[in-house]
C-alpha cells in the first residue's frame, strides 16, 4: 500500500511537469493548428535561464529572503528556499515567453497563408536550431542544477514496509504546476484575452470582423504556452538536477502525446493526459520495469491513434497535419 | 443614385482569389439610411464583395472608401472600428462560446464602451429568445437562433453601416419572414444596411436599391421597386 501511495505521488509530480509543457502544444494548436515541435526547446531553454539565473544570482535571492524571513542570511528556511525557487520560474517564463514570441514572429508568421506542412517542415528545423544553438551556446555536457532546497529533509511517514517519503521539492512542484493551471484556465476561460484565444481558435476571419487584432492574439497565446514550458524546464532541472541542451526532446515529443491522449487543442485535455501518462509512467517503473518506461508515451499515443484518434476529451475534427 | 452623399463608395474595384477573378471593375455606392441589396446566383461575388468590403480580402485593384475615408487594404480588426460590422455568412458565429460571450465579442471594437449594457439590453429585445439562452453554448441554438445571435452581436460593434450575408440562407420560411421584418425594423432606426442575398425576391421587397450581380460583374441595378417589376428580372431571378 504505502509503495502504491509512493507511486502515485511520484506519477503526480511527474505528471504536473508534462501538462505544463503539454498545454503550450495543446493552446499553439488550437489557435493554428500547428504542432510546436521547437517547444520542447523552450522548456530546455527554460531549465538553462533557471539554471544560470540559480548559479549567478541564486543565492543573492536566496540570502535577502532568509534575511527577510529570520533576520539572518545565513539561517536557511524553506519559506525562503520556495520564495527564490518562484522568482527563478518567473524570470525563466518571462525569458521563454518572449523565445516564444520571437519563434512566432520569425519563423511561423511569414508562413501564415502557406501550406500546413512547411509550417509543421519548419517547426521542427527550429527545433532542431535550438538544439544545436545551445550546444554550442552551453556545451553539451550535463550540467547540475544548484541545489535550492538542499538544507530540507525529506518528509517521512510511517516506517519500515509502510515507509513513504515526500520531497519537500515534489510537492512544490506539484502545486505550482496545479497553481500555474488554474491561472491559465481562470485566463482562458474568464477573461477578455481568454474570450478573444477562444474567438481566435474557433476562427480567425470570424475574430478579425469582431475587431480582434489575431496577430496580437496568436503571439500572446505562443508567449503563455511558452512561459509555461520555461517555468516546467525549471522545474524539471530542480528536480534531476541537470541540464542539458538536448534535454527538450524527449519530454516534449512525452507530452505532445499526453495532449494527443486528452485531445489535442482541448486545454482540459492536456491536463488529464499529462496526469494519466505521468501516473502510468510512475506505475509502470515501479510494479514493471523502468527500461520500458520512455516507450509507454508513444505506446499509448499509438493506441489512442488507433482507437480514438480525437483523443479522449476531443471533438472529431477532420483536419490533417 | 441622388442627394445624399453616399456612406460607402466602391470604385472600380477586381478581387482576386489566386489567379481566379471574382469581382472585375466592379463601381457600386450606397447612400446613408438605405437597405442596399446584392443579389445574384451562387458565385455572383456577392460574398466577396462584402469580404473586401470588411477587409477580409484585398483588392487588387480599384479604391473602397467608408465616409469619405478610403479603407481599401486596411486589416478587418480595423475597419471594424470604423463602425462598418458584418455578420457573416453561415450564421458566422463563434459555436464553442456562449450566447453572452458571443455578443460581448462583437462589442470589441465599439466606440462607446458606456453603451455595453444598453446595446446588449436592445439584442436582447429584438430577439427574446437570446435572453433566455445567454449562457448557453451557441452550438446548441437552432439556426434561426443562430442568425438572430449574427445579427444582434454584429449591432454590438455599434456600427453605422451593417453588412448582412445571407441571413435566410438555410432557414425555415416563417424564420425568414421574422427575419427580414427584423432588417427592415433595424434599417428604420437610421442604420444603412448592405443586404446580400440569394433570396432575391424578398430581399428586392425590403430593400431600397437593388444591385443584380452575374459572375462578379454587375449586370443591372436600380431602385428594388423597379427590379422586381422589371421582366427580364423576374424570369431571370425570382423564378416567374
Amino acid at each position: 500500500m504505502a509503495e502504491f501511495a509512493q507511486y502515485i505521488i511520484n506519477g503526480l509530480s511527474q505528471g504536473g511537469t508534462y501538462a505544463l509543457i503539454a498545454l503550450g502544444y495543446t493552446m499553439v494548436f488550437g489557435i493554428l493548428q500547428l504542432i510546436n515541435f521547437a517547444h520542447g526547446e523552450v522548456f530546455m531553454l527554460g531549465a538553462f535561464t533557471g539554471l544560470y539565473t540559480s548559479k549567478y544570482a541564486g543565492l543573492a535571492i536566496l540570502g535577502t529572503f532568509n534575511r527577510l524571513l529570520t533576520g539572518s542570511a545565513e539561517t536557511a528556511s524553506t519559506g525562503a528556499a520556495i520564495l527564490t525557487a518562484i522568482v527563478i520560474i518567473l524570470v525563466a517564463m518571462c525569458v521563454c515567453a518572449a523565445v516564444g514570441f520571437c519563434v512566432e514572429r520569425l519563423a511561423y508568421r511569414p508562413l501564415r497563408a502557406s501550406p500546413r506542412i512547411n509550417l509543421l517542415i519548419t517547426a521542427v528545423g527550429v527545433s532542431l536550431f535550438f538544439q544545436n544553438a545551445g550546444q554550442l551556446l552551453f556545451g553539451s555536457d550535463p550540467k547540475a542544477f544548484p541545489d535550492l532546497f538542499e538544507n530540507l529533509e525529506p518528509w517521512t511517514f510511517g516506517a519500515d514496509e509502510n515507509l513513504i517519503v515526500i520531497n519537500p521539492l515534489q510537492v512544490f512542484v506539484f502545486i505550482t504546476a496545479i497553481t500555474l493551471m488554474l491561472i491559465l484556465r481562470h485566463v482562458i476561460f474568464h477573461t477578455r484575452l481568454g474570450r478573444a484565444m477562444r474567438a481566435v481558435s474557433f476562427n480567425h476571419d470570424l475574430a478579425s470582423l469582431m475587431g480582434i487584432p489575431t496577430n496580437q492574439i496568436i503571439a500572446a497565446t505562443f508567449m503563455m504556452g511558452s512561459s509555461l514550458a520555461g517555468a516546467a524546464g525549471v522545474m524539471v532541472g530542480m528536480t534531476y538536477p541537470k541540464v542539458e541542451p538536448l534535454m527538450g526532446s524527449l519530454p516534449g515529443l512525452k507530452a505532445f502525446c499526453a495532449a494527443v491522449l486528452g485531445g489535442i487543442g482541448n486545454v482540459t485535455g492536456a491536463v488529464l493526459g499529462s496526469f494519466i501518462l505521468g501516473l502510468a509512467e510512475a506505475l509502470l517503473s515501479g510494479y514493471g520495469t523502468p527500461t520500458y518506461k520512455d516507450a509507454l508515451a508513444f505506446t499509448i499515443l499509438i493506441l489512442i491513434l488507433l482507437v480514438k484518434p480525437s483523443g479522449l476529451l476531443g471533438v472529431n475534427r477532420t483536419e490533417k497535419v | 443614385m441622388s442627394k445624399n452623399e453616399p456612406i460607402l463608395q466602391f470604385n472600380d474595384v477586381s478581387v482576386y482569389y489566386g489567379i481566379i477573378q471574382a469581382i472585375h471593375n466592379m463601381s457600386f455606392s450606397v447612400e446613408k439610411g438605405q437597405i442596399v441589396t446584392l443579389v445574384g446566383a451562387n458565385g455572383a461575388g456577392k460574398s466577396t464583395t462584402l469580404r473586401a468590403i470588411s477587409g477580409l480580402i484585398k483588392p487588387k485593384s480599384g479604391s473602397i472608401v467608408f465616409k469619405g475615408e478610403n479603407i481599401t487594404g486596411l486589416p478587418a480588426h480595423e475597419i471594424v472600428r470604423k463602425r462598418l460590422c458584418q455578420a457573416p455568412e453561415g450564421r458566422g458565429i463563434f459555436l464553442n462560446l456562449t450566447v453572452e460571450e458571443n455578443m460581448d465579442l462583437g462589442a470589441w471594437a465599439a466606440p462607446d464602451k458606456g453603451a455595453y449594457q444598453a446595446n446588449m439590453d436592445k439584442g436582447y429585445q429584438l430577439f427574446p429568445r437570446l435572453r433566455e439562452r445567454r449562457n448557453q453554448l451557441s452550438g446548441t441554438l437552432s439556426g434561426g437562433e443562430q442568425q438572430m445571435l449574427a445579427i444582434a452581436r454584429a449591432l454590438m460593434g455599434q456600427p453605422e453601416l451593417l453588412l448582412l450575408d445571407e441571413p435566410s440562407l438555410g432557414l425555415a420560411p416563417q424564420i425568414i419572414e421574422k427575419i427580414f421584418e427584423i432588417i427592415t425594423d433595424i434599417n428604420k432606426t437610421g442604420m444603412t444596411i448592405v443586404l446580400v442575398e440569394q433570396n432575391a425576391l424578398q430581399a428586392l421587397q425590403v430593400a431600397h436599391y437593388g444591385i443584380v450581380l452575374e459572375t462578379g460583374k454587375i449586370k443591372t441595378h436600380g431602385p428594388a421597386g423597379d427590379l422586381l417589376r422589371s421582366d427580364e428580372i423576374r424570369k431571370a431571378y425570382l423564378g416567374d
